[in-house]
């Protein structure tokens, strides 16, 4: 129990019934524009998309465990290995990020009653549902579903290599759910901008929140050139086009740039929400403000501005691309990337460090991520990718930072803000056999790819002979993935267990230093009765800690801007406290 | 531990520590390569165990002993935070400058080449035409067998195309694709290049060492994909020109050979 809690009337009233007016049920989730509904909708929807997906990754690991495996057939496998990227990387990671946890916590962490605009947020979840179902119902049609990759290179992708309905609904979906990302990015940035509590400068969002904005601009950067590109497709494919195809006079390596110049950002509108959730977490765990929010801004807005110049790294191989100049954008990013991991480790220096579920995935994280972003500094090395492009090395260097950020950041995320979600706990015991299972199972499935990358063999193959000598890797790379199923499976046992047998959850379990957390769990119809002051990064940490702030605080409050007890949230409040309501801090 | 896991993984591939894995490069390109690699892994590693060992050392050394403990609430350190951005730059621009070296060499081409081979990947097999070093074709044309039906079957080597090759002499490859893009991979070169369609692209192998490389599509290409190998057999010169010659006098008779 924090002394937000023990000071009802202050912050947040647990005791008060929440005011409920229009419809209930699913009437009401169906017209609800309630970004706590929207977010929750998002986030199990995109939970249900990765289960999915992990189950194609079980059934393809499955097919490799032998060579010459006869389990699926290589149309089928090939299938498996485009919709498990798809639904990973399109209706799992991104969605999960910016549509469930973002969705949710940006208000609440700037202090605003909900998303800039309800409506568009709402038709946002609708567009995402309906595309991912469109995709998942490409397995329905005649010829299966798409079968090119997630990549879809053209002119593989055109309509005489890969005729049928599957396809044409993959990139239906891939356009929908696009719009989709559109749309929230549009929504998380003005609601930023606009809509923060008094007090909340720019450098005193959380960085999750931060990271929520420069994912939020790569949306907007990357996301219109893919559904140009996804346009110019459907043009080659039904239209007559020639735009991707030598015969017309097209070029079909436009879609290889295209592509990748939205892929690349997209790769870190994947990465940075997970960086926030991991930086939100590491401080509220070891009991320390962040080292160097400061640093950490200008390392994200770098990483997302060097996002947007390194596509052609994925190019390498196909000799028409500037390596050199590519490979040293590349390079650069390690530089912020570094920076974060810098100062996520001052920040738990010294520190007072509990390991909590939340708090294990986090520095699970950190170590499983470290190793994924080194071997990508290799890859970064033209030299070194001709030798390893598209080879299980790249297999096992995107699964690590990918499933590194997504898998263990986001359970990190979802351990840490499941209780203000649903206001309930899950289980720290089953919690911690989840991570066990997962670090272990990662290291498992994923240093054998390193090694069969490195041995020759090549990704997206459904069978290879016994005369390669990748037997004993696979097998042991399949076993690490059925230990990646258990520990997901606990995760949703776990779940399950909350549902049936609740363990209620107080407004701060965790000590939390952001202002989600100083409202109850789950938080009212429009989110706070009352906020506390906000004098730095960490306002609820300063309220409850008042003896322990730290200098920027009391700089802050020497500077005359002595603040009331709380700042009641209402029609006159949002001009009473306006001195610092915006710019300098 | 993750160093430790990665120790085993090594072992348990069954290679020797110094290669980290990799192929040590049976071309003069893919020997650059390798050297490069080296580098690049020990420089990796170090980095990894440095930050591995911080994390390491404060989950350690800095966990939570008493419930109602509040550690020190510093929040920055400009001189130290500045070290670490400058740092950081400073090693990539040194993996840059090695980077560039190697491309140069890798990727530089000869302007006399003993041997010119035109190499075609298509679905879902490999074609490769021997030119003589100034270009003037030699009428001989290897390419792949077998039906993709056949090609259905588990792999068996026999069915595949095998890339002739002369040790120590200059090899240009001029690649490019009947359709949609592939990959020209042969792992023992340390070396991959795309096929693709209305793009001609050329580089130079200097084959270090005789014997028989397996080489395979890289590139997803379609339903069998899988099944797009060849080989390369490296052999002396001298056995290379007594391929070369048996090969033009058998496809001349047979007529398959290209003419032109």
């Amino acid at each position: 129990m924090t002394l937000v809690a023990e000071r009802p009337g202050v912050v947040g009233r647990p005791g008060e019934p929440e005011r409920e007016h229009g419809p209930s049920g699913i009437v009401k989730w169906i017209t609800s524009t309630d970004h706590k509904v929207i977010g929750k909708s998002y986030l199990v929807t995109s939970l249900v998309f990765f289960c999915l997906a992990g189950v194609m990754a079980i059934m393809m690991r499955t097919q490799l465990v032998s060579p010459d495996n006869t389990i699926v057939s290589q149309h089928t496998y090939n299938e498996l290995f485009t919709m498990h990227g798809s639904l990973m990387l399109y209706l799992f990671a991104g969605p999960f990020a910016f549509g469930g946890l973002a969705n949710y916590l940006v208000p609440l962490q700037v202090g605003a009653p909900d998303m800039a605009f309800p409506r568009l947020n709402a038709l946002s979840y609708w567009l995402y549902l309906g595309g991912g179902v469109t995709m998942i119902a490409g397995f329905l049609t005649v010829g299966g579903a798409a079968d090119f990759g997630w990549v879809a290179y053209a002119p593989l992708s055109d309509a005489v290599n890969s005729p049928g309905a599957g396809p044409d609904m993959w990139i239906v979906a891939l356009l929908l759910t696009g719009f989709s990302a559109i749309f929230t990015g549009v929504n998380i940035v003005t609601t930023v901008f606009y809509l923060r509590a008094p007090g909340m400068t720019m450098f005193r969002v959380p960085i999750f929140t931060w990271n929520m904005v420069v994912t939020g601009i790569l949306i907007l950067i990357a996301f219109p050139v893919l559904t140009a590109a996804l346009v110019m497709l459907w043009a080659d494919r039904h239209l007559g086009t020639h735009i991707y195809s030598v015969a017309g006079g097209g070029v079909p390596v436009l879609w290889q740039n295209l592509f990748w110049f939205f892929g690349h950002p997209e790769v870190y509108i994947l990465a940075l929400p997970y960086f926030g959730m991991v930086t939100e977490i590491l401080p509220v765990f070891s009991r320390k403000p962040l080292f160097g929010y400061r640093g950490m801004v200008f390392a994200t807005i770098s990483i997302g501005a060097l996002s947007t110049s390194v596509w052609a790294h994925h190019m390498f191989t196909t000799g028409v691309v500037l390596l050199p100049f590519f490979s040293l954008m590349s390079y650069l990013i390690a530089v912020p990337t570094g920076i974060k991991f810098f100062n996520w480790i001052g920040t738990m220096w010294r520190g007072s460090l509990k390991f909590d579920t939340p708090m294990l995935f986090a520095v699970g994280f950190l170590v499983v991520f470290l190793f994924g972003g080194v071997t990508g500094i290799f890859l970064a090395s033209p030299p070194i990718d001709f030798a390893t492009h598209d080879t299980y090395f790249v297999v096992a260097h995107f699964h690590e930072v990918l499933f590194g950020s997504a898998v263990f950041g986001g359970f990190a995320g979802l351990y840490y803000w499941y209780p203000k979600m649903f206001g309930r706990m899950l289980r720290e015991s089953l919690g911690k056999a989840s991570f066990w299972f997962m670090f272990v199972g990662f290291w498992v499935t994923f240093l054998p790819q390193y090694l069969l990358g490195l041995h020759g063999m090549p990704r997206r193959i459904a069978e290879y002979s016994a005369s390669t000598g990748w037997t004993s890797l696979n097998r042991v790379s399949t076993v690490g993935a059925y230990l990646l199923f258990v520990a997901v499976a606990i995760m949703v046992v776990n779940a399950y267990v909350s549902w049936r047998r609740p363990i209620q959850a107080p407004a701060n379990p965790w000590d939390g230093h952001t202002l989600e957390w100083a409202t109850s769990s789950p938080p009212p119809h429009h989110n706070f009765y009352r906020l506390p002051p906000i004098r730095s990064e960490r306002p609820l940490w300063d309220f409850n800690h008042p003896e322990h702030t730290t200098r920027k605080y009391e700089e802050s409050m020497h500077r005359g801007n002595r603040a009331p007890a709380s700042v009641p949230v209402g029609d006159g409040a949002r001009g009473g406290d306006g001195v610092e309501g915006s710019g300098a801090s | 531990m993750p160093l430790a896991i990665l120790g085993g993984a090594i072992v348990l591939g069954g290679c020797n520590a110094p290669t980290f894995g990799a192929f040590r490069g049976a071309t003069t390109q893919g020997r650059d390569e390798f050297k490069l690699w080296v580098g690049f892994v020990i420089a990796g590693l170090a980095v990894a165990a440095l930050v591995w060992g911080l994390i390491f050392w404060t989950v350690l050394r800095h966990r939570r002993k008493s419930n109602d403990e509040i550690p020190r609430q510093f929040h920055e350190n400009i001189p130290l935070e500045i070290l670490y951005t400058t740092l950081p730059v400073v090693i990539v621009g040194v993996l840059f400058y090695f980077t560039v070296v190697t491309e140069n060499e890798v990727d530089a081409v000869a302007s006399h080449p003993a041997e010119i081979v035109h190499v075609l990947g298509y679905r879902w097999g490999w074609q490769f035409t021997y030119d003589a070093g100034d270009g003037r074709p030699q009428g001989v044309q290897v390419a792949t067998a077998a039906q993709p039906a056949l090609l259905a079957q588990p792999a068996r080597s026999k069915e595949y195309p095998q890339l002739v090759l002369p040790v120590g002499e200059t090899v240009r490859i001029v690649l490019t694709s009947a359709d949609v893009v592939h990959g020209f991979y042969v792992p023992a070169f340390n070396f991959s290049r795309y096929a693709q369609p209305g793009v001609t692209n050329l580089f130079d192998f200097n084959p270090t060492r005789t014997g028989v490389f397996r080489g395979q599509c890289s590139e997803f290409c379609g339903l069998y994909h899988a099944e797009m190998l060849f080989s390369v057999r490296v052999v002396s010169d001298s056995a290379f020109r007594h391929w070369l010659s048996a090969e033009q006098v058998h496809q001349a008779q047979a007529g398959t050979g290209a003419t032109s």
